[in-house]
């Protein structure tokens, strides 16, 4: 009942919002985005940090097909589920500042899209979770080529055609291991059953992990993501870049590990290889940005290649290292982009060197916004240290000199985001930045909350580490087994 | 009292940064001083309470565990700390030391209209200084470690509307990030190799091993580089002078007393580990003995108070370096002691200078202020002796200390911290020649406005002046008759030093010599800046070509800046516009032509109305279900 509740209820909230006028929209959304929030907090009451899978519900739905309505959270998906409902309200609360036109389908499509995120994340039906997959995808399309930039319509036309080509790759793979599955149907289960050599396991990692890898994405299927990044209303950049790209994420974790494990296994060097290039690669061109929002759209290439990295090690560690980084990454990168968009409403602009001395008119901003920066940079007792530690030593212990050039994200990240930070914050005002008032209102319950889940985080990481934990082991027991098994 | 009350002593600075964070502005100056300066007097006490116990008490090692902090697969990080007589001794400097200068800045920064910030970042940092020297092991230390390197990049940017100051403070925290990739590195070594990051299962576990293996020289370099960092060391030592940008109670504290030296209590705190790597105690001492002889010569021709003494603290860090590096660790820990004495002594009184000449740091505008400012000279002069490590003040005996092992150990070694030796003893008295002696010299600021400062400031300095001349009474050699206190009581914490095998004619003689290289360092110093009166030329004169090297530093700034920054940014321009746009993004392009060449009879599909495509995508979802509810179910 909870998961029919925590896929519908958004669903619902966006017919309700997409028929109220005006800027009552807003608030309709927020509230609904509230009660899924409630919602997952009923049922984190409830959930037991097992390897089980909980709230499970299976209804038929085309039984000609074998497609069931079939759904269940274990601790991997718990995550995903709290990450999506804990930001959302954060990422409609950030957007009340502005006044949309349209404000009623702006934050329908949101809500929308939320329904999609969180079908992602919960389906055990492959049918199901191709639907999620897409169905968060279409109404961020439209929030970023309706709302967005200049260039929107271009921009956007690129990251839709470039993400819908991973999808289908990835609908490919489904039908072709629909089709070697005896039971005739797209259960997750049937699918971690099948035994599929290394050669037809090879061709079905490829096509699910150029999905993948476009949505998160991983060098170098990244191009997309920094002109989307930057042209889209931050509201779209935040849901892509703090929630979305985690499907991708997740993707890998739920559908490609267990299913493949010897196609992951084969390739997980190539993947490896690539993520680390990617972390490396986007943080050197991340130095010389001259748009703030470019800087940070290059930065995520570089920390969800150290994610990415750290998946294919196939260690707890580094599992466990992704979940945490999963939310930290998506609370700061959110953080990061809401104070560009607090800049840039009021000065019309994030170009670093139009910019300077925001710290001396507004302080407060510049507290919140060093927090983030620190928590982008991974300072032990930050939310990101977690992550990036557990990340690090997994692909440490995978090899020593792959950890070694991974671990350089630590200097380069401190490079490219204090730079940013002082060009920013520091220094004189100038005539453009005198006139800057510091954050009120909304603002200010957005940035205080982030901070203080970035601390909370960083200092008592345990209670995420142990949820997740149990699943964690599990799926690499599985995995382990059927490596064993093959061999 | 130990196991109920330790994490009293990192919680209290850490309450009054909650306090002073928050009241930052509307709390006034002296209760956000008292609050300040009290939370480190009560950590202070408390400290001193725990080390008489220790000293009673026959176990050595306390752990007090707070929660299990990082926890994933065979890898557990608790929070944890451990009490012994390390970091016994450490707590007693930190929190002593940190008291004086948060008395020392209720009047230095009085006037600043960041008094309650000030306090804030000061408390924070004694908190994470604490937790670094309270680590049970290796991550809790790294919290502590790249906490301080937060603080100093809060305090060195301090007054960050000067944007030459917030590039010091950017440039300290990405050098010192350098060095953490390496201190990070090592630990995920360590792990690897012991299965454990906890002090207390490594140390054994090492010692059973073979000296100069493999795994142990890499271990040991990858924490050296950590060390390089945070303690400023060759190559990474350029950020330190720049972090005299923050205010100067902050380089007394953070850039001379404490954080810098976290760098030799890390490894004096391994020694275990490092006295089985013989090829890495060999590189410390070579680049400990060279951060030293450079460090002293740039101090030569300073003519900033704060430089002069930011070289200094570079020296004094390579010559405990060194110490380490020929297996002197009580003597390079002596030494950590004797200058967290002198030079934030030093330090404070170059800040009592500044404060007395209205912002004033150049030498060359000083002069003849020694009748006005009787108290900060005074003090001075005896952080000056014992700097220059005349007996019978503190810097002899820990000096001496390090040498005479360097002796035994590396003539070459022992020859060059002699010649260094000599030199810090001459231009730290050319630095009170040139401030205190001879004619005053500033035509901007008339000399009858000059001002002792307040007792706030002046108590500190008495209070180092006696601990600078007394403090090496814990550690008296036994050749005069002492009983080298500190390093039997260092041997609770298992930090061991090679035994000094010297006779004592020897150890006289070596004692002679330096004794009479001061000396004559100090009749130099004399004859060129007070009989000579001598002033240091202005910038735009033409200097000697080995001054020049000096004056600039070895060129060290502008060498980095040619091999590593600029082909960085050359290499993200290339990044970025050629390989990202071009070449990426160009073949993307190419498969994205392909397809919209294909499918522009689709578009006409397309009517752009969102209002018609939610509705579509709603009557497809109702499709379905509806699909489902009658026909299926």
């Amino acid at each position: 009942m909870e998961l029919l509740l925590l896929i519908f209820l958004p669903l619902a909230g966006a017919i309700v919002t997409s028929f109220i006028k005006g800027g009552s929209a807003k608030v309709s959304a927020l509230l609904f985005s509230l009660l899924s929030l409630c919602v997952t907090i009923g049922m984190l009451t409830q959930f037991k940090p097992d390897a089980s899978t909980q709230f499970a519900l299976n209804y038929t739905w085309i039984p000609q097909l074998g497609i069931n309505f079939n759904v269940g959270v274990d601790g991997i998906s718990m995550i995903t589920v709290i990450l999506t409902n804990v930001l959302m309200p954060l990422i409609i609360l950030a957007s009340f500042k502005h006044d949309y036109k349209n404000s009623n389908a702006f934050y329908a499509l949101i809500l929308f899209m939320q329904t999609g995120l969180i079908l992602v994340f919960v389906a055990l039906d492959a049918f199901l979770f191709y639907i999620g997959w897409e169905a968060a995808l279409i109404p961020v399309y439209f929030i970023c080529a309706m709302w967005g930039g200049k260039d929107r319509i271009k921009v956007n036309m690129k990251f839709f055609v470039y993400t819908i080509a991973g999808s289908l790759f990835m609908l490919l793979g489904i039908i072709y291991l629909y089709l070697q599955n005896p039971s005739n149907n797209f259960d997750i289960n049937a699918f971690y059953a099948l035994k599929l050599d290394s050669y037809h396991q090879g061709w079905v990692f490829w096509a699910f992990f150029i999905a993948f890898a476009i949505k998160m994405p991983i060098f170098p299927f990244h191009t997309w993501q920094p002109d989307t990044y930057t042209e889209a209303p931050t509201t779209g950049t935040m849901l892509l870049s703090g929630i979305m790209l985690k499907m991708g994420i997740y993707g890998v974790v739920r559908w490609l590990l267990p299913i493949v494990p010897q196609g992951v296994n084969d390739w997980a060097c190539l993947a490896l290889i690539l993520s680390v290039i990617g972390i490396v690669y986007a943080s050197i061109i991340a130095f010389k940005q001259k748009n703030a929002k470019r800087l940070v759209a290059y930065s995520s290439i570089g920390h969800v290649g150290l994610i990415a990295a750290g998946i294919f090690t196939l260690t707890t560690q580094g599992l466990q290292g992704t979940m945490v980084q999963m939310l930290s990454h998506g609370v700061n990168v959110i953080g990061l982009f809401f104070v560009l968009d607090i800049i840039s409403s009021q000065l019309k602009t994030n170009k670093i060197e139009e910019l300077g001395g925001l710290a001396k008119v507004a302080p407060q901003l510049a507290i919140t916004f060093l927090i983030i920066v620190l928590g982008t940079v991974a300072l032990p007792g930050t939310n990101g240290f977690v992550g990036e530690f557990l990340l690090l030593y997994s692909v440490y212990t995978h090899n020593i000199w792959m950890g070694a050039i991974a671990g350089l994200t630590i200097i380069f990240g401190a490079v490219y985001m204090l730079r940013m930070y002082q060009r920013v914050m520091l220094g004189t005002t100038n005539e453009l930045t005198l006139t800057f008032t510091d954050i009120k209102g909304t603002e200010k319950i957005v940035l205080y909350t982030i901070c203080v889940l970035i601390v909370v985080m960083g200092v008592y990481p345990k209670p995420i580490l142990h949820l997740s934990e149990a699943s964690v082991q599990q799926l690499l027991d599985q995995v382990n087994q059927k490596l064993t098994g093959v061999n | 009292m130990i196991n109920s009350l330790l994490w009293l002593v990192p919680l209290l600075p850490l309450l009054g940064f909650v306090i002073n964070g928050l009241g930052r502005n509307t709390l006034g100056k002296s209760l956000i001083g008292l609050v300040g300066s009290g939370v480190i007097l009560a950590s202070f006490v408390l400290s001193l309470l725990m080390f008489f116990e220790l000293g009673g008490a026959t176990q050595k090692q306390f752990n007090v565990d707070l929660f299990d902090w990082i926890s994933a697969g065979n890898l557990h990080v608790p929070l944890s700390f451990l009490y012994d007589p390390l970091s016994a001794i450490m707590l007693l400097i930190i929190t002593g030391v940190g008291f004086l200068i948060h008395i020392y800045s209720i009047g230095y920064m009085h006037e600043d209209a960041g008094f309650g910030k000030f306090f804030a970042y000061l408390n924070l940092f004694i908190f994470f200084m604490l937790v670094l020297v309270l680590g049970s092991n290796y991550i809790v230390m790294f919290i502590g470690w790249e906490g301080v390197g937060l603080c100093s990049y809060l305090l060195i940017g301090f007054w960050y509307t000067n944007s030459s100051y917030a590039s010091a403070a950017k440039k300290a925290f990405v050098m010192n990030r350098i060095g953490d990739l390496g201190f990070l590195l090592g630990v995920f070594l360590i792990f690897t190799t012991f299965g454990s990051i906890e002090f207390a299962q490594v140390f054994p576990k090492a010692a059973a091993m073979m000296p100069g293996a493999g795994t142990l020289t890499l271990i040991t370099i990858l924490l050296f580089i950590g060390a390089c960092g945070k303690s400023a060391q060759l190559p990474l030592f350029t950020w330190l002078p720049d972090a005299m940008a923050g205010p100067t109670p902050v380089s007394a504290l953070i850039h001379a007393a404490t954080m810098v030296t976290a760098g030799i209590y890390m490894i004096a705190r391994s020694s275990v580990l490092f006295e089985l790597a013989p090829t890495t105690q060999d590189i410390i001492a070579v680049v400990g003995t060279a951060t030293a002889l450079i460090a002293a010569i740039i101090a030569l021709t300073q003519t900033d108070i704060k430089k002069v003494l930011a070289y200094s603290t570079v020296s004094q860090l390579g010559y405990m370096f060194l110490g380490l590096g020929v297996g002197a660790y009580t003597g390079s820990f002596f030494h950590v002691l004797t200058h967290a004495f002198f030079k934030a002594l030093l330090f404070l009184g170059a800040g009592s200078v500044i404060h007395a000449m209205h912002h004033e740091q150049d030498m060359r505008h000083m002069g003849g202020l020694k009748g006005k400012l009787k108290t900060t000279f005074a003090t001075m002069m005896i952080g000056t002796i014992a700097i220059a490590g005349l007996p019978p003040f503190s810097g002899f005996f820990s000096k001496d200390e390090i040498l005479a092992h360097a002796f035994q150990e590396n003539k070459v070694l022992w020859a060059i911290g002699l010649l260094t030796a000599f030199l810090t003893a001459f231009y730290m008295f050319r630095m009170m020649f040139l401030t205190f002696f001879g004619k005053y010299r500033n035509t901007h600021y008339a000399e009858d406005k000059v001002h002792e400062s307040p007792s706030t400031m002046t108590f500190p300095l008495i209070v180092l002046a006696i601990l600078a001349a007394i403090g090496g009474a814990i550690n008296i050699p036994h050749v005069f008759g002492g009983n080298a206190w500190l390093e039997h009581w260092l041997q609770g914490a298992n930090i061991k030093q090679h035994a000094l095998t010297l006779d004592h004619t020897t150890e006289y003689a070596l004692m002679g010599v330096s004794v009479l290289a001061a000396v004559v360092a100090l009749i130099f110093a004399y004859t060129k800046y007070v009989k000579n009166a001598h002033v240091p030329v202005s910038d735009e004169t033409e200097r000697s070509a080995l001054a020049k090297i000096s004056y600039n530093k070895f060129y060290l700034d502008e060498i980095y800046d040619t091999i590593i920054r600029k082909p960085l940014d050359a290499l993200s321009k290339f990044f970025y516009r050629v390989i990202d746009k071009k070449l990426v993004d160009g073949l993307v392009n190419g498969f994205g032509w392909t397809a919209t060449e294909g499918s522009k009879g689709l578009r006409l599909l397309q009517s752009g109305n969102v209002g018609f495509y939610i509705f579509m995508m709603v009557l497809g979802i109702i499709a379905l279900l509806s699909y489902t509810y009658f026909f299926i179910a």
